[in-house]
């Protein structure tokens, strides 16, 4: 099975986050991996190690983060890594989305995983619309897949920790929320001869326009509110009070 | 590794000899190796020669089950685990390299320091460890420690460019030597926990008014300075430790300075016995010998009406053979009563935070009865004492969890030697 992985850097909120009218400030801004397309990494290396095959990365723009990030991926197994495109980091879901479309159009890939959301893109759309514009099947929210013979059992979890098994028709894309299991450590000096395997290639593909339709007029910090009930006393009281708010607020 | 205890052997009466064969036998090797098979290798010990095949785990081999080290072993205090049992254990099968029990020695080198066959868990357990991490089998919270030291330089995951935070509002002037640009007697490396931990915090700005009152010419690096890399290194994260220890050697050859002095003795080590090696060599001192050489200017003058312990850092005491710069500091505090605890100096108790035990309270709890932390807070309580002072950042903050986590809160207060110096000066404290 050939799998292609999208990678996303999202703003690291660590560093003081500062707004800049529309947007954040990202002249002095951190980028980490989107911890979701973490989790569809390490999905994405599961399958390869029990089906055979390839893993190609894939991320947008070309700060050291994304470099770092991608080299990770080889370090954790990834046969190759793509880094798409300049400052793509602040591009909207549409754009990224057809950005990866383009550089997918390149391969013949059995599957294609990404996170379900990002940080910075909390309505998930970038899956479902790679999906579209490949005119590929998808399931959002997986959190689990096992390889059958042409097709794949995708595990989708919906409200209240149901969840339910599609046999999926592959190629096909998923937006994984979280892998079967933990994303795996990979030690630095791995991550140091990754930097040297001369596997991370960038591609020059056309600086996407913002092409939803949307836009933002005006981003806020939120609003430090007042009424918060701090509970004094010991334990018996303090537990008689958490009692006392909650059978007001109707919970029986 | 470096380490100073010394070898139980007189090398000066030792002849050595490049082979060597009697009646017939060769024997050449180390002399403290086994000469030949014995009855136990009756057993598949497959695993056992996996650790001795391992580049630094040679010695594992050499053991030949006297349990000196068991009585020793801080972890065996608390659990079931020492160098004895480690040998046993592989001698009927145990992998140590997925094992529990290769994340629970803390590198506090008792074990080595009482070893007639020099079985040196200090090179096995991180030359184990470095092929665990280079296999990805690393317990979660230490591989998230990992993640987040690689990504801003420090174990807490805090923001590298807040480093010098602790400085602001201080009404004494700790300048950043790129500011000062020039060469200044003292480059104080602050480490992590006295720059993003709120007690280390506390003890930074006393050591820091300490400086001042003592007129000392000092500078810190701020953002520049990195973590010291040495407990990654005895986790096994060897990379991690280059990466950082090269970073670090970078940052400090560009500055002038005549002392490097340390907060923290596990860098300390690091500088001592593990930077030469890449092109860092300093001059380097750990500020409890730096405050002790210069008592009698530290005007001494108001009572510290407290009974004070002393916890013996392993990386400082035992690791580097520096026990008598804390004491001295302590019997000059006016007004104070020194005692000890009935394990101190070269048999100090490890507080359980050496060699990524820091970062491992959840294994820990797993495999332990107690926290090694817990069960030197209950030595210290039973001498008497009303304070224990420190000398080592990690153990501000490990000592007060295990002062509430024993119930004696109110009974014990943990104290960094420069706070109780500066409350001795007369200088303000928090």
């Amino acid at each position: 099975m050939n799998i292609a992985v999208l990678l996303r850097a999202v703003p690291d909120p660590v560093e003081e986050l500062e707004l800049d009218g529309e947007d954040l400030d990202r002249d002095f801004l951190g980028y980490v991996l989107n911890e979701f397309d973490d989790h569809a990494l390490e999905e994405g290396l599961l399958l390869k190690e029990e089906t055979g095959g390839t893993l190609t990365a894939f991320a947008l723009g070309n700060a050291d983060e994304v470099e770092q990030m991608l080299h990770t991926a080889i370090a954790k197994g990834a046969d190759g890594a793509k880094m798409l495109g300049e400052e793509l980091e602040a591009v909207d879901a549409h754009a990224q989305a057809a950005t990866f479309v383009e550089a997918l159009s390149e391969g013949a890939f059995d599957l294609v995983l990404s996170g379900v959301q990002a940080s910075d893109e909390v309505d998930g759309q970038v899956a479902m619309l790679v999906a579209a514009g490949l005119g590929l099947p998808h399931v959002s929210v997986v959190v689990g897949t096992e390889a059958g013979d042409g097709s794949l059992k995708v595990t989708k979890e919906y409200w209240a920790g149901i969840t339910a098994d599609y046999s999926v028709q592959l190629p096909a894309v998923l937006g994984v929320q979280t892998a079967r299991e933990a994303p795996r450590y990979v030690a630095v000096a791995r991550i140091r001869q990754a930097q040297d395997s001369g596997a991370l290639e960038e591609v020059d593909v056309d600086q996407p326009e913002n092409s939803s339709g949307v836009r933002i007029t005006e981003m806020r910090i939120p609003e430090v509110g007042e009424g918060a009930d701090m509970i004094d006393g010991d334990e018996e009281a303090a537990a008689e009070r958490v009692l006392e708010i909650l059978q007001a607020a109707g919970v029986r | 590794m470096g380490t100073e205890i010394s070898p139980k052997v007189d090398p000066s009466q030792v002849r050595e000899h490049e082979t060597y064969e009697l009646d017939g036998v060769d024997i050449s090797g180390h002399w403290n190796r086994m000469f030949e098979q014995r009855v136990i290798f009756d057993y598949d010990v497959s695993q056992l020669e996996k650790v001795m095949d391992t580049p630094g785990g040679e010695s594992m081999g050499w053991c030949y089950q006297c349990s000196q080290c068991i009585a020793v072993c801080p972890v065996d205090h608390v659990g079931d685990y020492g160098p004895r049992k480690i040998y046993r254990k592989l001698q009927v099968g145990m992998d140590f390299f997925t094992s529990d029990d290769l994340w629970l020695c803390t590198t506090c080198a008792n074990c080595l320091r009482v070893c007639p066959k020099e079985v040196n868990m200090l090179d096995i357990v991180p030359a184990v460890r470095k092929q665990a991490v280079l296999e990805g089998t690393v317990p979660a919270e230490l591989q998230d420690v990992f993640e987040k030291t690689a990504r801003y330089g420090n174990p807490l995951g805090k923001n590298a460019k807040r480093r010098h935070a602790w400085t602001k509002g201080l009404e004494v002037e700790v300048p950043l030597i790129a500011d000062l640009d020039r060469k200044v007697d003292v480059l104080w490396w602050v480490s992590d926990y006295p720059s993003y931990h709120p007690r280390g915090m506390e003890a930074s700005r006393s050591l820091a008014r300490v400086l001042t009152k003592l007129g000392v010419d000092f500078a810190i690096l701020g953002a520049e300075e990195r973590h010291d890399g040495d407990s990654m290194l005895r986790a096994g994260e060897e990379g991690l430790f280059e990466m950082l220890a090269d970073q670090n050697i970078e940052t400090l050859n560009k500055y002038e300075f005549d002392v490097l002095l340390t907060t923290d003795p596990h860098a300390y080590n690091a500088f001592l016995h593990e930077y030469p090696e890449r092109g860092g060599t300093y001059n380097t001192m750990h500020y409890a010998r730096f405050l002790a050489d210069r008592i009698a200017d530290l005007d001494l003058s108001e009572d510290v009406l407290s009974t004070v312990t002393f916890h013996d850092p392993c990386y400082l005491g035992r690791q580097n053979g520096e026990y008598d710069a804390p004491r001295d500091l302590i019997e000059a505090l006016p007004g104070a009563n020194f005692v000890e605890m009935w394990r101190n100096k070269q048999n100090g108790y490890c507080c359980g935070g050496g060699g990524g035990g820091m970062w491992l309270d959840g294994l820990a709890a797993e495999n332990q009865s107690m926290r090694l932390s817990e069960k030197r807070v209950l030595e210290a309580v039973e001498t008497g004492a009303d304070t224990l002072c420190v000398v080592c950042p990690y153990e501000v903050s490990r000592f007060e969890d295990a002062v509430k986590s024993t119930n004696n809160d109110g009974a014990l207060a943990v104290r960094d030697i420069s706070e109780l110096l500066a409350e001795a000066m007369g200088l303000s404290t928090e």
